[in-house]
């Protein structure tokens, strides 16, 4: 009896132990984030310009559907995270398997110089796209002088072409950064592994699919959820890239909301509304990459 | 028992100390960085915004001391340093601590501040864009101070610029700079195409789209460029007409806007010809000007600051009035583009103060706008154009008594409905512009932009 009672309060004290631990970080996520989610959550749920807000039940969310800016911005978004995440993914992947080479010289100096753009500013990376693809900038310079293009083309000021400047800029700034996860993960996978599909007699490109690409699916489905929920939140291209241009046709759904609540009369409920949009897109794309990625029960 | 407390502490401290040193040099410290501003991509400007200013709110709190937020170095700070100046003369222990801050973190600051409630850190005095005049006093109605018996006499300003900061018959901002517009030209461009800078003056935009043909077949260079996606030739030359996007209820006017037609008919028509050459950003306009790639530009007079920095091009360049509109009503050779006013925040504690500070400088010192004038601050307080510093040539310009032009301009630029939605409302006809050049219908354009600013006005 007293043995069990001294083993429950053990028990306690383990526990007490650990919320104690815990406790700071919990806390401070907790007022920094769930309390400021949960203040956004009502705010959404009232409108009125400024800080005039009443109530409007779900006016809000409704509103958005009929918002053809809006709609527009969620199918750019989709476009670049359709096109771009799986590019990136796979660039990645490969840059990875051919950096984890042991034979491979002068290692590190690639494996930084891939992982560096991630170390630059996303508004300083994104203004020097922007003058690389300027009518008078680099890339068009380039491509007359070789002869491809008799004058300069607006890249940015075509629909396409600024789709199409923003993915590359996003290739650019984020394929080393999630290298690096690769990387990491492969240095988990034993050398002995590959020493033995090498002595079967298995190529390179069946070493990547039979081994390297399985033992590597915890990670894969990691960046892939990162990637997509990073898309979803692209701000800093669309603002300081393209502007949204032309015609709104690179615009994304965060640089609408942050339009509607700093650039035009503020509309504060609406922005927290669209915000909880992306909130639940991202939570359905997480859940439904789990389901496909994760095949443990 | 405190054997145990004191070996969990020291295990943790040896857990912290080992989890810091491994960060340290290894990579996994900056990856959780990136993972983290990853995430927070979005939040990241408005949140960096909420933080204080600790100047901000100290020094309101001193007695004969103000706080100024605005932006530009060259121009508008500079010119609070020289009313800092002036008004010392009478009042030696008087200080002014001007803070540089983008007219972007203005917006979202006062827009931080007025939706929590906390006014406490925003400055006594900020500069604000008069075209955002209308949007935020009617948003945020507690946030600035009415000025209207501040003892600024308003009646000596240009007219058309002092309704940019009225709402409901109460003046909230004292002008600052002017935004008449001029018409810029290369001369030397010009001669190459047998034109002068007379030809360009009191014209309209069929002879201007004409004398841009023959200045393109000689030279090769269009003879304006624009900044794509942003309407700021639109919006000039709707108000050349006295015209706007909205109507005096506040209701959208764009469909069966006759002079927006107009406008968007002859922008095009522009592009077309090879007349005007469109850019991607705003380096690139001003680039434009400066490496010689266009004939000239049309804007705001403020864009002569930009000019007059490539000073190989100096004598090169002529000043004139706008083109008019064919075909609308009230078409005129004036307009307005930009420029900003003083407003007083209601977290000011000394508003006596600032009252007398800006009605005897901004608005009731000659001496003030003569020393401002080389940076390019053009009075709109009409007893400063009377000065004899405005009437001194301008060698860059040909040796021509550029503000002198400059502020006769401004007299006779008709004042037009800047409109709550100002911003929706030049998103929307930016869009329709953009898709017309590119081959859609006009009139489905209009329409659209005309729903989408319906929509945001719901």
């Amino acid at each position: 009896m007293s043995n069990s009672s001294k083993k429950l309060t053990l028990d306690k004290k383990q526990n007490l132990t650990g919320w104690i631990f815990l406790a700071p970080g919990a806390l401070l996520i907790f007022f920094m984030s769930f309390v400021p989610m949960f203040r956004a959550l009502i705010l959404s749920f009232k409108s009125g310009t400024g800080a005039a807000l009443d109530w409007c039940g779900i006016s809000n969310y409704t509103r958005m559907f009929q918002d053809s800016v809006f709609i527009q911005s969620i199918k750019n978004t989709f476009f670049y995270l359709i096109i771009q995440v799986p590019i990136m993914l796979i660039f990645a992947l490969i840059l990875a398997s051919i950096l984890n080479n042991k034979d491979l010289r002068f290692k590190g100096l690639f494996r930084t110089m891939i992982f560096l753009p991630c170390a630059t500013s996303l508004v300083a990376y994104a203004v020097i796209f922007r003058s690389l693809f300027a009518n008078n900038g680099i890339i068009n310079l380039i491509l007359v002088k070789l002869g491809i293009l008799s004058q300069p083309y607006a890249f940015l000021t075509n629909t396409w072409s600024a789709r199409i400047v923003i993915i590359i800029a996003l290739l650019w700034r984020w394929t080393g950064y999630n290298m690096v996860f690769y990387l990491s993960a492969l240095q988990n996978i034993e050398y002995s592994v590959y020493e033995a599909a090498k002595i079967d007699g298995a190529s390179p490109i069946q070493t990547f699919f039979k081994i390297t690409v399985p033992l590597l699916k915890p990670t894969i489905l990691l960046t892939a959820i990162m990637s997509t929920n990073g898309t979803l939140q692209l701000f800093d291209e669309s603002v300081n890239l393209t502007d949204g241009g032309p015609a709104n046709a690179s615009i994304t759904m965060s640089h609408y909301i942050y339009n509607i609540s700093f650039k035009y009369v503020p509309k504060f409920g609406y922005a927290a509304a669209m915000s909880f949009l992306i909130l639940i897109l991202v939570a359905i794309l997480a859940f439904l990459q789990m389901k496909v990625g994760d095949k443990r029960d | 028992m405190k054997k145990k407390v004191l070996s969990l502490l020291l295990v943790g401290a040896m857990l912290g100390a080992t989890l810091t040193g491994c960060g340290g040099d290894s990579n996994s410290s900056s990856t959780a960085d990136n993972s983290s501003s990853n995430a927070s991509t979005a939040d990241t400007t408005p949140a960096a915004d909420t933080s204080t200013d600790a100047p901000a709110a100290d020094t309101s709190a001193g007695a004969q001391s103000l706080t100024v937020w605005c932006w530009d170095p060259a121009f508008n700070m500079n010119a609070m340093y020289e009313a800092e100046k002036v008004y010392q003369q009478d009042h030696p222990d008087f200080t002014l601590n001007v803070v540089e801050t983008p007219w972007e973190d203005v917006q979202t600051k006062l827009t931080t501040a007025a939706t929590s409630g906390d006014l406490s850190t925003l400055p006594d005095i900020f500069l604000m864009q008069d075209n955002a005049f209308q949007k935020n006093v009617i948003s945020f109605p507690d946030a600035v101070v009415d000025l209207t018996n501040s003892g600024v006499d308003f009646s000596q300003f240009a007219a058309g610029k002092v309704a940019y900061s009225v709402i409901d018959g109460k003046n909230y901002g004292v002008p600052f700079d002017n935004g008449a517009v001029i018409g810029c030209y290369r001369t030397d461009y010009l001669e190459q195409a047998g034109l002068t800078v007379d030809d360009f003056t009191d014209i309209t935009f069929d002879e201007y789209i004409e004398n841009g043909k023959k200045v393109l077949e000689a030279t090769g260079k269009p003879l304006i460029s624009m900044q794509a996606g942003e309407c700021d030739l639109i919006m000039m030359m709707m108000q050349s007409a006295g015209s706007s996007l909205f109507n005096e209820d506040g209701s959208a006017n764009i469909v069966g806007n006759e002079t927006l037609k107009i406008v968007m008919e002859t922008y095009k028509k522009m592009k077309d010809e090879g007349v005007l050459i469109e850019v991607n950003s705003w380096d690139e306009y001003v680039g434009s000007l400066v490496s010689g790639d266009v004939a000239g530009t049309i804007n705001g007079c403020w864009i002569m600051a930009s000019i007059q920095t490539a000073e190989d091009q100096s004598g090169n360049w002529a000043v004139t009035n706008m083109p008019s509109l064919v075909g609308a009503s009230g078409a005129t050779n004036y307009s307005n583009n930009g420029g900003s006013s003083w407003a007083v925040s209601a977290n000011c504690q000394d508003t006596a103060l600032a009252f007398d500070f800006l009605a005897s400088t901004f608005a009731g010192s000659t001496e003030l706008y003569d020393n401002i004038l080389s940076s390019g601050a053009l009075a709109t307080w009409a007893p400063a154009g009377d000065s004899d510093a405005y009437s001194v040539p301008n060698d860059f310009f040909g040796g021509d008594a550029v503000s002198a032009k400059i502020v006769e301009f401004s007299t006779k630029v008709p004042s037009n409905i800047t409109g709550v939605y100002y911003y929706e409302g030049r998103d929307a006809v930016a869009t329709a512009i953009t898709n017309y050049i590119n081959g859609a219908d006009l009139e489905s354009e209009m329409q659209g932009a005309a729903d989408t600013v319906n929509f945001n006005m719901q």
